[in-house]
């Protein structure tokens, strides 16, 4: 990156430390760090949309549709989500596959379970094996991403079902009371006061989510845990830049990130939740209205 | 091979008993079975010893939150945040790199040689690692009930003449115990599903001894098929949830046996998410 950088070897102290921080593998590091906040800026509203509609679909009077809505809800109960992870990739991927493999191969009359073996055709695979090496991370991000909204979105759904019960039942039959239809009701009674019941939740598996973006590297995307490994390796005098392993600096690193993310967002979580709680019938609502008295 | 052979060479393949060599062909689905099934035990070893373990170390954690002196009650406030905002994912790498940082040839104290290669197999490493963890998880359960003790039953207390550590004994304790009780059972499964993460966190599998995860992995490399080894795991954990589920809900009634029906603590399972 810089001129005095073209020769590793010779340099020493600060200098040394600066072109070793700035080496395009390090620049890559960093920018993994964006690969983590885009993944957390996509999943949190698609995961958000995602529980949304499985909530509203858990009450719907149409039996169908309520039972798609339970049992989504239900799906993410008492079995480890990262079996979940891995097995939504494997499954989305062979899906894909599979799909793409009914339309391009000319070949169809072997069966693509063979026993307890998955096959399809070379043209069928996704992506196709001559793509650029950009395109097999885009693509193994696109399916961490499906992933964990898919399963994020079971959770929410779970904690916004949750919420929408919890709103006063006596409020919501004081609208039909005044008229309001089943959609009035919904959209200006029920939706705007849910969210100071759903909040608690919400806080809670905005945490989780981000404690569990490690997992992209389980799905072989090349995020911040690979690259700490990668760089933090013991480097032998082949190398520009030789050192001997430094890969506990590189974890406590990350641990400083993922602490610094879980106090930033507390901070901004309770204000937020301040705001909701203004005029509420809630405990936190009445303490804030005798506060201000 | 019949299914009573397979289970007889597999059945304890992941502590070393059994058959040497994993099957390499023609996979069955009773070998998948048995296998996942004996990957179980580590899970069951991790999950059951961390969580006892971390039950004492909680309590004095919690203990040490509520304290009034903030050189007692500002380490335990840094180390429930510590292990309860970062992953444990990370958690288990940075134990690892750490442990491997100890000298190979142990350390010396006061002329005697401590060995500290035992530290860096998962047996002992990732059960560490387990054992803080849910120690943190469980001291903020223990200290929201403790705080949420009914004042007047102190007080009673008090006009009864109880005071000091007789009324942390008699009274406190097993109130906070009744109260966290439910939670706790949630974090209890909690920590059983996160026995997963072991297989991904560094500590190598010695010999092919692998728990659960390990071999389902190595069913689904192998056979290419994720949809039978998968479910396998799934259903194992439902098992064992539901073995906690019922352990816990028996002491949770032990708890609750002095109390009328209506006002018993009853455990509600919450969905449970990586940590």
């Amino acid at each position: 990156m810089f001129a005095v950088c073209a020769t590793p070897k010779a340099i020493e102290g600060l200098t040394w430390a600066m072109c070793y921080l700035t080496s395009g593998k390090h620049l890559d590091f960093y920018w993994s760090f964006v690969t983590v906040l885009l993944l957390l800026a996509i999943t949190a509203p698609v995961a958000m949309a995602l529980g949304f509609g499985g909530a509203m679909a858990a009450r719907s009077q149409i039996a169908p549709l309520r039972w798609i809505g339970k049992a989504y809800t239900a799906m993410v109960r008492g079995v480890p989500d990262i079996v979940y992870f891995l097995f939504f990739v494997i499954a989305l991927d062979q899906g894909i596959e599979y799909l793409n493999h009914l339309r391009v191969c000319e070949d169809l009359s072997q069966p693509v379970f063979r026993g307890l073996e998955f096959h399809v055709c070379a043209e069928a695979k996704v992506p196709p094996a001559t793509a650029s090496p950009f395109m097999f991370q885009a693509y193994s991000f696109g399916l961490a991403v499906i992933t964990f909204a898919i399963v994020f979105g079971a959770f929410v759904a779970n904690v916004i079902y949750g919420a929408m019960q919890a709103v006063p039942h006596a409020q919501l039959e004081t609208a039909e009371a005044y008229g309001m239809s089943h959609g009035q009701v919904f959209r200006r009674v029920l939706v705007p006061q849910m969210w100071t019941y759903a909040l608690p939740g919400l806080t809670n598996l905005w945490m989780i989510l981000i404690k569990a973006t490690p997992l992209l590297f389980l799905l072989s995307v090349k995020d911040i845990v690979y690259y700490a490994r990668e760089l933090g390796g013991t480097k032998t005098q082949a190398y520009d830049y030789p050192h001997a392993d430094w890969r506990l600096y590189y974890f406590l690193g990350l641990l400083v990130f993922y602490l610094l993310m879980t106090k930033l967002s507390e901070i901004v979580l309770t204000r937020i939740s301040n705001r909701l709680s203004k005029g509420q019938a809630t405990a936190a609502g009445e303490a804030m209205r005798k506060a201000a008295i | 091979m019949s299914c009573w052979e397979t289970f007889t060479d597999y059945a304890l393949r992941s502590i070393g008993i059994g058959a040497k060599l994993l099957p390499k062909t023609d996979f069955t689905i009773c070998q998948q079975f048995t296998l996942i099934g004996s990957g179980l035990i580590w899970n069951v070893y991790f999950g059951a010893l961390a969580l006892l373990f971390g039950f004492f170390l909680a309590n004095a954690l919690a203990l040490a939150r509520i304290a009034h002196n903030p050189f007692i009650r500002k380490p335990a406030e840094w180390f429930v945040f510590v292990f309860r905002g970062s992953p444990l994912f990370i958690q288990f790498f940075l134990a690892y790199e750490m442990l491997v940082m100890l000298p190979r040839t142990g350390i010396e104290i006061f002329g005697l040689t401590l060995t500290s290669s035992w530290l860096t197999k998962a047996w002992a490493g990732a059960l560490i690692v387990l054992f803080l963890n849910t120690a943190a998880y469980s001291a903020e359960i223990f200290y929201g009930a403790l705080r949420s003790i009914p004042k007047g039953d102190l007080e009673a207390a008090e006009a009864y003449g109880i005071t000091g550590f007789a009324k942390f004994r008699r009274i406190q304790w097993p109130t906070m115990l009744r109260l966290a009780w439910p939670s706790y059972t949630n974090e209890a499964i909690f920590l059983f599903q996160s026995t997963t993460l072991v297989f991904f966190s560094g500590f190598p599998a010695l010999s092919q001894q692998g728990d659960a995860l390990y071999y389902a992995n190595y069913f689904a490399d192998k056979t290419f098929n994720p949809f039978i080894p998968y479910p396998i795991v799934a259903f194992y954990f439902v098992l064992l949830t539901l073995a906690v589920i019922w352990l816990f809900g028996r002491i949770n009634a032990h708890l609750n046996r002095h109390l009328p029906q209506n006002i018993r603590s009853r455990i509600r399972l919450r969905p449970q998410l990586i940590r």
